[in-house]
């Protein structure tokens, strides 16, 4: 539903900037599909490793390893999950619903689901690019670290 | 065709282990298909309009204009601009970076660059109202308060690491 807003916001800029200007439009668009020809294939091995990973770590494998009283050792696996595996929030979430009506902690799922978002070993290379390899990596640490300080309260407090 | 072969040969690879899998282990190579198709088609949903607007941002708004509103000297503003910014985006982190390029591109400031990635990643509006949807209220209010707050800081620390350093982008 959200994405339909984006195209009609897109869309309704798009009208707008070809009214003004039709050729500073086509070299936006031609800018666009450059930034998309050049990116597609760092997309592609994402996605494919996604879904490989998915299916060999499939939701009953992750909670049996995050389930009932996994405690310390809960908490390393889900950040290490978390950092490596890279899921969309609209996969995560329901996961983690499931995983918690199974009886995971709320620490355990907070960890995963913030390195799921934060934390992007396999996106790396691609991050590298704009940041430089000692930034890139530099914001993936300081995420991770972020991730475990604030599920140890979270699990703490909920 | 060799130079197509060389810039997708990662892609290659994994297409090539992905065949492996499904001779070794069918059910399992069947399943990696169906996610990788399954999300093939929600990525090529969201990433049109995220590549046209990322163009229209490129070509509309020049840099003296980021700088006013993004820059070092934005203030307050700039924050809190960069935060919507990345709020209001669809799609996973990794689709932020083309359109992080252009904000480097054209002078916005490190730590707006920081905070707009870290909203991306985490506070996106869509996500939230899903997450507290699947997670409860509770749970997605306070983790969204951890990460305003989590953002800031590692966005804080960036700024003062990127200090004088040359990025691949403004080469």
């Amino acid at each position: 539903m959200f994405v339909w807003f984006l195209y009609i916001v897109t869309a309704c800029l798009l009208f707008w900037s070809w009214r003004s200007d039709k050729k500073k439009t086509i070299s936006a668009l031609k800018k666009g599909w450059k930034a998309f020809e050049n990116l597609l294939p760092q997309f592609l091995p994402i996605i494919l490793l996604i879904g490989i990973s998915l299916a060999i770590l499939d939701p009953s494998t992750i909670s049996r390893i995050l389930g009932k009283e996994s405690g310390l050792l809960g908490m390393a696996l889900a950040a290490v999950i978390g950092s490596i595996v890279l899921m969309p929030g609209f996969i995560a979430f329901p996961l983690a619903a499931s995983l918690l009506a199974a009886g995971a902690g709320y620490g355990q799922i907070a960890m995963l689901v913030t390195t799921l978002m934060m934390v992007g070993i396999v996106t790396l290379p691609l991050e590298t690019q704009y940041f430089g390899k000692r930034l890139a990596i530099e914001r993936n640490a300081l995420a991770f670290v972020y991730a475990v300080i604030s599920s140890f309260i979270l699990g703490g407090i909920l | 065709m060799i130079g197509l072969i060389k810039r997708y040969r990662v892609f290659l690879g994994l297409c090539l282990l992905n065949l492996i899998l499904l001779l070794a282990e069918p059910a399992t190579g069947r399943k990696a298909l169906s996610i990788t198709s399954e999300n093939l088609l929600e990525m090529l949903s969201f990433l049109p309009p995220i590549f046209v607007l990322l163009g229209l941002l490129d070509v509309w708004i020049d840099r003296e204009t980021m700088m006013r509103y993004m820059g070092e000297n934005s203030g307050l503003r700039g924050h809190l601009l960069a935060f919507a910014l990345g709020s209001a985006a669809a799609g996973p982190l990794y689709a932020a970076f083309p359109i992080v390029g252009v904000l480097l591109k054209k002078n916005a400031s490190m730590m707006n660059v920081f905070i707009f990635v870290g909203a991306w990643s985490t506070t996106k509006i869509p996500l939230l109202v899903f997450e507290s949807a699947t997670l409860g209220f509770h749970f997605m209010a306070l983790r969204f308060v951890f990460n305003v707050i989590g953002i800031l800081i590692i966005a804080w620390i960036m700024k003062i690491q990127a200090k004088g350093e040359k990025l691949p982008i403004q080469e």
